[in-house]
């Protein structure tokens, strides 16, 4: 059909709209491509520059800072943290959103569950902070408690316990603060999505006898998978640059730091521009490979179409 | 492209279900009492279940309401849970502290001179860019999307010193003009990545009936794709709308402390620094910025309904 109207613009007696034809499409993405040049492709060229040089950028010194991330004890402990970030944090958010989504869409109080999940996102990174201190302070046993967790720990004569310092606890204290705020973001794409799919579908399951485990595994999940991608690439994303939260609660202290708060600490606090630069590098080379599962994704989306 | 695409293999879903047709009609009918009651059941489980989630996601929101409602001495020596046994001792000083506290309305305001722009204008140039990566062909377009969605990966800090050298250099560093084009451009790949997912999924027969009837790329884009995304357009301008927001970072370098410009979040900060780390200034002062948010989550939230695009929306 496409092909047919195209021969018949060709037709037309004005070489210019052949011309802007032609250019079209970059008039469209003009005004995005040049946003993303200047704020993030440029500095993204930059940091990849400065992590082949000496921390005070003065000499050329090829991988020596990726060696030393690689070989430094506490590198590796920040490389570990981001991993378990990584996997925690992506499976809990996306699968809680996805579960939350499914459950509220049959509830008649829908949109007051989705709200109550919701609501965190609407907190900044400095509010939820605050309120997490209320779950998770920590006082000796001899004094009252005042953050929840332990009050219920002293309910039942257990040792009140330091979340945030124990390194027993800590990482996975401060991922259930992230999953607690990013869980709503991917339950409201997931929902949206989920309405996308033809009532008629789940009925005529439904009057086939699947029960509603076997409807949320081989309707509702295939049917919204491009969804599930999006979703999940972009909590990876979100997930392997965390910040805030670890900035906020525990300033990366007690075992905690991750990549971006110790980029972030090296540049600033250190000055070591070679090193920071690295980190950042590393970051980026591990998205290469889940750009190349999503674009393919995309292109098998665009044949089917 | 041999990927496994998900249309097919959820019509596969839906073929397999069908054979039982006539084994489960019979069952049904054996147990159709049963099952009745066994549905009636697993409904009241759901909502059980579903109400349990959202109280226990509710918890900590609420404690930090209870606590803004006390005395300060009390939130830092007891439990906000003991809030609830007599004597009740609840008090709205502390939001009289932070409202009477300098400069909080014009903060506010601040706050929205930031958020409008930093939301309206990325979404729209979002919608451009998205729109030409799913319905136009170009050389090298599949290439320039993997490359802006990739780009999602950089955190925000490693641009921070050459944006504000460049903004110095334009004389534009302090203005709002350079918090709104920072936030541009920090939402775009987000937003072209999620965008432009919608609207690819649209059915492609829309776009080929437009194109026999004569109609041009933008009125295809503004009369059919934009009407037809208004849900997922809602969802990023709430999520865009956020995080610019709930910002610090950005207006912190980009605003370069000028305190008549500094929004909510700013304010507060200096307001926690100023007074020290006191929760009761602290407690109040998180649940007032977290009103707009919310009031644009709830009045935004109908465009999630059900049927808007019935069947043609595949993810």
């Amino acid at each position: 059909m496409i092909q047919t109207v195209k021969k018949g613009s060709k037709l037309s007696p004005t070489g210019g709209t052949k011309w802007l034809g032609i250019l079209n499409p970059w008039l469209w993405i003009a005004p995005a491509v040049l946003c993303i040049v200047v704020f993030l492709f440029y500095p993204m060229l930059n940091t990849i520059w400065l992590s082949f040089f000496s921390n005070d950028s003065s000499r050329f010194v090829g991988l020596t800072n990726y060696a030393y991330i690689f070989t430094n004890g506490g590198m590796l402990e920040v490389l570990r943290n981001n991993l378990l970030w990584l996997v925690l944090a992506t499976i809990l958010t996306v699968f809680l959103g996805l579960v939350v989504a499914v459950l509220a869409d049959r509830v008649r109080i829908e949109s007051i569950i989705k709200a109550m999940i919701f609501v965190p996102m609407a907190i900044s990174f400095v509010g939820a902070s605050v309120i997490w201190r209320f779950i998770y302070d920590y006082k000796t046993s001899d004094q009252a408690q005042i953050g929840l967790l332990n009050g219920i720990m002293t309910l039942f004569h257990l040792q009140p316990q330091a979340w945030l310092i124990d390194p027993r606890f800590n990482n996975i204290a401060l991922i259930i603060v992230y999953v607690w705020m990013w869980t709503g973001f991917c339950m409201v794409i997931l929902s949206a999505s989920l309405k996308g799919i033809p009532t008629e579908l789940i009925e005529a399951a439904k009057m086939d006898g699947a029960n509603d485990i076997s409807i949320f595994f081989r309707i509702t999940v295939p049917m919204i998978s491009p969804t599930i991608a999006v979703v999940t690439t972009t909590m990876i994303i979100n997930i392997l640059k965390i910040f805030d939260v670890i900035y906020v609660m525990t300033g990366g202290d007690y075992q905690t730091n991750v990549v971006a708060v110790e980029y972030y600490q090296q540049l600033f606090n250190f000055n070591n521009f070679g090193i920071g630069s690295a980190l950042a590098a590393l970051l980026l080379l591990t998205i290469l490979p889940i750009m190349y599962i999503n674009i393919r994704q995309i292109r098998a989306q665009e044949v089917q179409r | 492209m041999s990927t496994i695409d998900p249309k097919p293999s959820s019509i596969v879903a839906t073929k397999t279900a069908r054979p039982s047709h006539g084994v489960a009609q019979i069952k049904e009918r054996s147990s159709s009492v049963q099952s009745g009651i066994l549905r009636g059941l697993s409904n009241s489980a759901v909502t059980i279940i579903t109400v349990l989630i959202g109280l226990l996601w509710s918890v900590p929101t609420f404690g930090l309401f209870i606590s803004s409602l006390r005395p300060a001495s009390l939130i830092q020596s007891s439990g906000w849970w003991t809030a609830f046994t007599p004597p009740w001792q609840f008090t709205i000083d502390n939001y009289q502290q932070v409202i009477q506290a300098q400069g909080l309305g014009q903060a506010f305001l601040n706050s929205l001179i930031i958020a409008i722009p930093g939301t309206l204008l990325p979404t729209l140039v979002a919608a451009f860019a998205a729109y030409a990566f799913a319905w136009m062909k170009f050389p090298g377009r599949d290439w320039l999307f993997f490359g802006i969605v990739a780009l999602l990966i950089i955190p925000i800090q490693i641009t921070l010193a050459p944006v504000l050298s460049l903004f110095t250099a334009l004389g534009i560093t302090g203005s709002y003009l350079a918090v709104w084009l920072a936030h541009t451009a920090y939402g775009l790949p987000f937003a072209i990545y999620l965008l432009r997912n919608f609207f690819g999924s649209l059915p492609s027969d829309l776009f080929e009936s437009a194109h026999i009837d004569g109609a041009s790329h933008s009125r295809f884009f503004f009369n059919i794709v934009l009407p037809l995304s208004v849900p997922s357009l809602a969802s990023l301008f709430i999520f865009q709308f956020m995080w610019v927001w709930n910002d610090l970072l950005v207006s912190l370098i980009f605003l370069g402390g000028s305190p008549q410009r500094a929004p909510l979040t700013l304010t507060i900060a200096n307001l926690v620094n100023s007074y020290g780390s006191n929760y009761e200034v602290l407690t109040s002062a998180a649940f007032i910025s977290m009103v707009l948010p919310l009031v644009i989550f709830f009045s935004l939230q109908r465009y999630f309904v059900r049927g808007i695009l019935a069947g043609s929306v595949k993810g």
